[in-house]
């Protein structure tokens, strides 16, 4: 960042398009789109109103549905954005105006001062334990509190310290000023003062996420009033391990671990009395996992989750649904509750709700969940104000049809919640697909406002007798307090291989840096070792130090004596001064035996192959072509478009043919697009960048070579053939898609039909086919409205489960209800069951079902039926996930590299999925998923070579007996057996380095590099040597 | 009489005990200062012979931390870890030590204070078994 000395000043200006995009809102979906922005060959602001990126994500205890740690998998992120020289992270601002229009905007930023300069502050701490006020911790939701000067939180990026002037009795009435003279390096600077920064981007993506539903706002929840009502991310916060209570499930009232909680679905959801009709489409999902993890820490603890419709619709969610479900002392009841009063002595909470429809229930809870909805709020429209792009009724962003990241602006995307109420994995989904779309718009200008470091040459050290350098960084007083930071670096002096060792305050501080270069340098230092925080978060930096001064990068040891000595170990001052010693011991010792690595790179074939010509698979194969590389489309039917060939219109209307055609002729007219119909691969091999495909074309099976650097996966999903309710044995019982085509091309049918019943989860949600098929309820309501629309006197009975209108399609749902649908749940265990019976010579279909709030059978005389049939994967999926040596899940839908924030990527490198290859979805979920598909597949492509790790496995042909344990044990099939010659081989282009093969191998004929067994006894003797 | 401070080795993945460790550090969550730390990449990467050597060379035990089983950063490296410990185990009853000594655990990004514990529990198993002695064989 630059200094603080202007208050205004501009960054970047070019003439024309501008090769640089801003994101504005630094939640998991920017932070994302940030990265692949970057990696495309942009320059990036990262932009955040809060003092640290991450976003509500960062705040989150676990994730459903595989309760992966938020912060675990999101941290590196972190790292990532803040170590990437093309992305600046600007936060504490907001916009203040635009000007320009896409290809080059003039974005005004207002950002807050922070009373900390950037440049200076370590992130160290000193000054907070000195910092006399006490405010209200707002990263654990007011739970606990933390000193006016603060870091965000343990993992914040940027890890620098900010005063919230509100209550900083300086600010407020220039008194205190005690923490200036504790930072030893002057960061603190009360002269800051708001400023203004002109910035030129190309185009501009949009991700200020969402505010959890407040509610105070609706009095019977008692919340705030009462001590043991908490909301949903209240209760994160509560569970998680550096939360208020460090990860022990207690109540705010006493800290009492709680018997029995309950959990209030829909709060500020689905409700007209707050002006939030839709459904904010991940609340069941995440009491969910709260109920699984409150389990977890007490499996005694009961669990009451009152809810309308469980919308479990997405990828895992219905087996994580069942699995809670199944838990006992977990109820799951279908009733709204109020909250009656809380009991004065233990103050608990009675709730009072209803069961079986009629009869009234009061239950006594030691906590209370409030499963808030997700708001967009004000700062979000003044933003879309701003930005003049529109907004749905709802204070969303309105996109137009068919492609949900663009904005009614041009040049200006949008992601994450603020498009609608989403998860994780569909807002990283959307991020990527911004991030594709900004570089397309700009791709003339790629590469032009980038920099890439140049350092001077490396100097070649092998041979030299080591020379290490010792620093040891006392880190202000949070090392130098605890530990004798003299006594360590005089112990450092005596080791062996040992010239030069000194002490550092603020080693990572910017002159400490240039004099470190200097000395490396100056020394003829060979090897060095850093004794200060943690290498996760610092090796980047240190690693750049030994660049600078022409060394390798992994001619550096790092010893942790901050997180892992002086912080921890506070009171003993000796032992920790010893374990310091250790420490820097054994990073010396290991240090002594580094070698220089290289990454190993390879060359890129510039063009994808994409399996599946439906609209997933032609929307990635648009986005890369438009963007210069060449496509291979195969699909193994006649004809291009999939299962949206038999789908007229979405459910908000939208003519879903003329999208297709349009997108059939663009493909067809695009040179750079080789299309072949009737085409399947028999044939694959290679790996990231270089992949070689045999396809057999047509009737005649023309067999032709494809070579390929990437592949996408874009196979579609089928609807199934009902076995049950008289399916193919009467015409009048149809599936949706039958009855697509009903209301397309015969309408007369409907003529005689008085009386319609959709059935819902026909093969979904049970032994068979135990996930949701995500689209079904949405598509009966399309066609029960549509229905309406012919012939407005038909009655409609929507049989159902749960109906899952999620989203903003919970609008339609309301709809549907208004203008005369009659709604009737259902039990899996008591289903509907279909009679033909003949009455006054007229054939009907009698369908029973149980009511469920009378009890009693309700018998309904239809003239037609529709099945809501399940969508499920093609039987293809087998052959070609092991052709291609990628997973299928449980239900033979492809399965990503990772649930949450890897999406549309396998975890072999270079291949990537899109549409419903992943699961069952909407039109509009499968084109956001193709761009980011394409926009994952294009950073590799745009490179001019791939680099694998430098720190690989590596055989020793000698040693290798050719046993295949090593090839068995690869996650990421990177070994293979070299059949001829009967040794292991890696290939470094798919290594990732974890060591797993090297711990494997009997005859210990595997180098792992950067942790050999050598470098790793060597720390072990280091470390017991004392 | 001074009390006995056991020597323990610590196996750290990078990406989920390290940065727990980390966690525990930032968060100010003290324990006990007998623990010194080996990072690795992964716990997949641990060699029984790591744990055998670390206990030749002077340590009174050894923990080996990984992450969560499904949340491994490499896929499915600390389910070999799981198998390569059980064995070890076996082996080392065979000779007569403790199984005690060698401990095999999971410790999150989230966990500071998990891993603290850890430690401390595993200060407090090896003082009550006292140092490791090797036996002639």
């Amino acid at each position: 960042m630059p200094n603080t000395d202007h208050d205004s000043e501009t960054l970047v200006q070019t003439e024309g398009k501008v090769g640089a995009v801003m994101v504005l809102g630094a939640g998991v979906s920017g932070i994302q789109a940030a990265l692949d922005v970057a990696y495309s060959g942009f320059r990036v602001y990262l932009v955040d109103k809060g003092p640290a990126i991450g976003g509500k994500m960062s705040q989150l205890d676990k994730t459903f549905p595989t309760n992966d740690c938020s912060m675990c998998i999101l941290s590196p992120k972190f790292i990532e954005c803040s170590t990437n020289p093309n992305i600046s992270i600007i936060t504490s601002a907001k916009i203040d105006g635009i000007e320009g229009e896409a290809g080059d905007f003039t974005v005004t930023l207002l950002q807050r001062p922070r009373y900390v300069d950037e440049e200076k502050c370590t992130g160290c701490g000193t000054c907070a334990e000195y910092c006399p006020v006490n405010i209200l911790d707002t990263y654990n939701e007011a739970l606990a509190k933390l000193k006016c000067i603060h870091i965000p939180f343990p993992q914040a990026v940027p890890a620098i310290s900010v005063i919230d002037p509100t209550q900083c009795l300086f600010a407020l009435r220039k008194i205190c000023q005690i923490c200036v003279p504790t930072c030893k390096n002057k960061a603190i600077d009360f002269h800051q003062r708001e400023r203004k920064l002109d910035i030129h981007v190309g185009s501009i993506i949009v991700a200020p996420g969402y505010e959890p539903f407040d509610p105070q706002r609706q009095s019977q929840y008692g919340y705030r009033r009462l001590r043991n009502v908490v909301t949903s991310l209240e209760f994160e916060r509560i569970l998680s391990a550096s939360g208020p209570y460090q990860g022990e499930l207690v109540r705010p009232s006493d800290g009492k671990p709680p018997q029995k909680i309950a959990w209030i679905q829909c709060v500020g959801s689905r409700d007209t009395t707050v002006d939030n009709t839709y459904c904010s489409a991940v609340c069941c999902m995440y009491a969910t996992k709260q109920v699984i993890l409150s389990k977890e820490h007490d499996p005694n603890l009961e669990a009451v989750i009152l809810h309308n419709d469980i919308r479990a619709y997405g990828k895992g969610f219905e087996r994580y649904y069942e699995r809670a479900k199944k838990m006992p002392g977990v109820r799951y009841i279908w009733s709204k509750a109020s909250i009656v009063k809380e009991r004065p002595d233990s103050r608990n909470v009675v709730l009072r709700y209803r069961i079986n429809g009629t009869e009234v229930k009061e239950e006594e809870f030691d906590l209370v969940v409030l499963s808030v909805g997700l708001n967009s709020n004000e700062g979000n429209r003044e933003l879309a104000e701003k930005l003049s792009i529109k907004t749905n009724d709802h204070g969303f962003c309105e996109s137009p049809k068919f492609s949900p990241i663009e904005t009614s602006r041009r040049g200006i995307f949008s992601c994450g919640v603020f498009h609608a109420p989403m998860d994780i994995p569909d807002s990283v989904t959307m991020a990527s697909g911004a991030a594709s779309l900004a570089s397309q718009l700009l791709c003339e200008q790629r590469g032009t406002l980038v920099e890439e470091k140049v350092y001077p040459e490396e100097r070649d050290v092998r041979g030299e007798p080591p020379r290490v350098g010792v620093f040891v960084c006392d880190c202000g007083t949070n090392v130098a307090r605890v530990v004798g930071v003299p006594k360590v670096v005089e112990h450092a002096r005596g080791l062996n291989g040992v010239v030069h060792a000194v002490e550092e305050t603020f080693a990572c501080s910017v002159d400490a840096i240039a004099h470190m270069v200097e000395t490396i340098k100056e020394k003829s230092l060979n090897r060095v070792v850093v004794a200060a925080c943690t290498p996760r978060t610092h090796e980047p930096v240190f690693q750049d130090v030994l660049r600078k001064a022409a060394l390798n990068p992994y001619l550096l040891e790092f010893a942790n004596i901050r997180e892992h000595c002086s912080l921890v170990h506070m009171g003993e001052k000796k032992e920790a001064t010893e374990k310091a010693k250790d420490l820097v011991r054994m990073s010396v010792t290991k240090a002594l035996l580094l070698e220089p690595l290289y990454r190993v790179s390879y060359n890129v074939t510039r063009a994808a192959l994409i399996i599946g010509g439906g609209i997933a698979g032609m929307v990635s194969s648009l986005v890369l072509a438009r963007q210069g590389i060449k496509v291979y489309l195969i699909e193994k039917a006649k004809e291009l478009g999939g299962l949206a060939r038999k789908i007229s219109k979405t459910l908000e209307g939208e003519d879903i043919q003329d999208f297709l055609n349009d997108l059939i002729r663009e493909v067809n007219e695009n040179p750079l697009i080789q299309v072949h119909t009737e085409t399947e691969v028999v044939n694959f091999s290679g790996y990231v960048g270089n992949f070689s495909s045999k396809v057999k074309i047509g009737k005649e099976g023309i067999i032709k070579d494809i070579e390929h650097g990437v592949t996408i996966v874009a196979t579609g999903a089928e609807e199934s053939k009902p076995k049950e309710y008289l399916y193919g044995e009467d015409a009048r019982v149809m599936t949706l898609l039958d009855l697509d085509e009903v209301i397309e091309k015969d309408v007369d049918r409907f003529k005689d039909c008085n009386t319609m019943v959709f059935i819902q989860c026909v093969g979904s949600r049970n032994e068979e086919h135990p996930y949701c098929s995500r689209v079904c309820c949405s598509h009966s309501i399309k066609n029960a409205l549509k229905l309406k629309e012919i012939k407005p006197e038909v009655d409609i009975y929507i049989l159902y489960r749960d109906m899952r209108t999620y989203g903003f399609r919970e609008d339609y749902y309301k709809k549907a209800a208004d203008q005369g649908v009659i709604f009737i749940r259902y039990d899996v265990d008591d289903k509907p069951d279909i009679q033909t019976v003949e009455e006054s010579g007229k054939s009907l279909l009698r369908v029973t079902v149980t009511e469920p709030i009378l009890g009693q059978r309700l018998m309904i005389d239809a003239d037609m039926i529709c099945l809501a049939a399940a969508t499920v994967p093609p039987a293809k999926n087998r052959s070609l996930s092991q052709m291609l040596k990628v997973p299928l899940n449980e239900d033979d839908f492809f399965l990503e590299a990772h649930m949450k924030l890897r999406p549309v990527d396998f975890a072999t490198d270079g291949i990537f999925m899109c549409g419903t290859a992943h699961s069952p979805k909407f039109i509009d979920e499968s084109v956001a998923q193709a761009q980011a598909a394409a926009s994952k597949a294009f950073t590799l492509l745009i490179r001019t070579a791939i680099e694998g790790e430098a720190s690989v496995a590596e055989v020793n042909e000698l040693f290798c007996s050719g046993c295949r344990v090593c090839e068995l044990t690869c996650p990421y099939g990177a070994i293979s057996l070299e059949a001829d010659r009967g040794v292991a081989v890696v290939n470094k282009a798919l290594c990732k380095g974890c060591g797993t093969c090297v711990g494997a191998c009997p005859s210990g004929a595997i180098l792992g590099k950067y942790f050999s067994t050598e470098q790793i006894l060597a720390e072990i003797t280091a470390a017991l040597a004392a | 009489m001074t009390r006995f401070e056991p020597k323990i080795v610590v196996f750290l993945c990078n990406w989920c005990s390290y940065a727990g460790a980390d966690l525990a550090g930032t968060s100010r969550i003290q324990y006990a200062p007998n623990a010194r730390a080996i990072r690795l990449m992964c716990s997949g990467r641990v060699e029984p012979y790591f744990i055998l050597e670390a206990l030749h060379k002077g340590a009174d035990g050894v923990l080996v931390l990984g992450c969560h089983p499904g949340e491994c950063h490499y896929l499915e490296g600390n389910y070999r870890t799981v198998g390569r410990m059980a064995l070890l185990k076996k082996v080392l009853s065979q000779f007569g030590i403790e199984k005690e000594r060698v401990r095999l655990d999971w410790v999150s990004a989230s966990e500071g204070a998990r891993f603290a514990t850890i430690v401390n529990e595993m200060t407090e198993t090896i003082r009550t078994l006292g140092p490791f002695e090797e036996k002639d064989a």
